[in-house]
């Protein structure tokens, strides 16, 4: 599968500005092999062609298109009391549509981040708000409440964690999370998401937390506990390629925040990581 | 004396000594430390002066020192363990660094470690195989040793660079026993629940 605008016109990570030495290394993207040329702090990318590169929030990006805005903000980065984490790329063998539904979603955290994110005696998904911001082109979801036993790593027990969710473009999405040492204000876990091939991703997972108690190894640790949780079930997910043709996958209210993103992505005519559909003529 | 474990939490190795702490019911106390990115060392275990680093040192160390009936490192059969010790250390090596590049992106090639964890995991297969013919549901001696508990890490998250174990059923039946033992932990990649 060769990817189509709606994908090519995109911003994506391809490493955090420590993993590159300097000099030349290879990236995929998208089914393309990319060279990428470190000379001292200054970045290029090539792909037998010039492609354009930022250096935003501590990672590289680039893009195979002609993307239409910028990367998108992120204000929270400029907070000087928040610690950036870079948790380390982590290669998944699944869409990378994929990887941000299963972000997305609360109701498996009870399931899969078991006495950690949720516990199997509250599984209960109570209902929340989603939006589509059509200014910036985002999509959000607001007002999601879990009882988790461990929220955080510096979590000594159980809260009501409160969450926004917020996609920025189809393959970059963060989260907003009450930090448990800062009630009044939000951690940033940020999913910035590598296509590699449709069904293969590398995740760039990168936080903006307020905690003076957790060492870094420790942050660092918990999110990727969490995350290679979630590794596994996303690999073991049929079809590997996230469906968009109705009645494939059958949401319920708590998938809403997918449901939503599913109609952005058929709007946008995003294919790459999506499985092909037979219920429409060419 | 305390334990203190300096812990990596996605690392097999010391998923190795948490797993035998808990198996012990040993409290002990860890210290996160950043083994990806940060290239930090781990499993390291101290014990007041005592500071070990090899996953097989560690539980030899554990087994010594902490199971008090003694059952972990039978006086008999020592040489079978050991043996199992030794393959932990260097044949099950590969399959380990393979997951490291599958879901870390370590450098590497892929197809080569897998070959040979694979040759590895037929090894285990092909003892358990006879071990369940002559009524053994262990790798060494009658009851669960230090031995299963070095080879397991590796073998049951073999599926994170690929390898299921559909071509193993000797191999699955011995990860579900060490599943039911009493005290077991999981970790990412090895669910509780099964």
């Amino acid at each position: 599968m060769s990817a189509e605008a709606a994908a090519l016109d995109q911003w994506y990570v391809i490493g955090s500005l420590r993993d590159f030495p300097q000099g030349a290394s290879t990236r995929r993207l998208l089914g393309t092999d990319l060279v990428v040329t470190r000379n001292g702090e200054s970045f290029a990318a090539s792909a037998g062609r010039p492609l354009p590169v930022r250096t935003e929030y501590g990672h590289v990006w680039t893009s195979l298109g002609a993307p239409a805005r910028p990367v998108f903000e992120l204000p929270e980065i400029l907070e000087t009391d928040r610690r950036s984490i870079y948790c380390g790329a982590v290669t998944v063998r699944a869409s990378g549509l994929r990887l941000v539904e299963n972000f997305l979603d609360l109701a498996h955290f009870p399931y899969v981040h078991t006495e950690i994110l949720g516990t199997e005696s509250k599984p209960e998904v109570a209902k929340y708000e989603v939006e589509q911001r059509r200014d910036v082109d985002e999509l959000w979801a607001t007002k999601c409440e879990f009882f988790q036993p461990k929220a955080a790593a510096a979590s000594d027990e159980g809260q009501i964690s409160q969450y926004m969710y917020r996609v920025v473009s189809p393959f970059n999405v963060m989260l907003y999370k009450t930090p448990p040492t800062a009630p009044n204000r939000w951690d940033v876990i940020a999913l910035f998401i590598q296509p590699v091939e449709p069904d293969l991703s590398i995740a760039h997972p990168f936080m903006l937390v307020i905690d003076d108690t957790s060492t870094d190894a420790e942050l660092i640790g918990f999110q990727q506990m969490i995350f290679l949780q979630d590794k596994i079930v996303l690999e073991n997910q049929r079809p590997r390629l996230l469906p968009l043709q109705p009645g494939r996958e059958t949401p319920t209210r708590a998938d809403l925040s997918s449901v939503l993103y599913r109609r952005w992505l058929k709007e946008k005519a995003l294919t790459y990581g999506t499985e092909e559909r037979t219920d429409r003529v060419a | 004396m305390s334990l203190d474990l300096h812990d990596y939490v996605l690392s097999a190795q010391c998923y190795t000594v948490r797993l035998m702490l808990a198996l012990l019911a040993v409290p002990y106390k860890t210290i996160a430390v950043d083994v990806y990115p940060g290239g930090a060392e781990a499993p390291v275990l101290t014990d007041g002066e005592i500071e070990l680093r090899e996953p097989g040192l560690i539980l030899m160390f554990l087994a010594r020192e902490y199971d008090r009936a003694g059952t972990w490192l039978p006086a008999t059969g020592i040489e079978a363990v050991s043996r199992w010790l030794a393959f932990a250390a260097t044949e099950l090596v590969p399959l380990g660094e393979a997951r490291l590049v599958a879901t870390l992106g370590r450098p590497g090639d892929l197809a080569g470690l897998n070959r040979a964890g694979r040759a590895a995991l037929r090894k285990i297969e092909d003892h358990l195989t006879l071990q369940a013919l002559a009524g053994g549901d262990w790798l060494a001696g009658e009851s669960p040793t230090i031995a299963d508990i070095a080879v397991f890490p590796a073998a049951a998250l073999s599926h994170d660079s690929g390898i299921g174990h559909e071509d193993f059923p000797a191999i699955n039946l011995w990860q579900r026993r060490v599943r039911r033992l009493p005290g077991f932990v999981g970790m990412p990649g090895i669910p509780d629940y099964f």
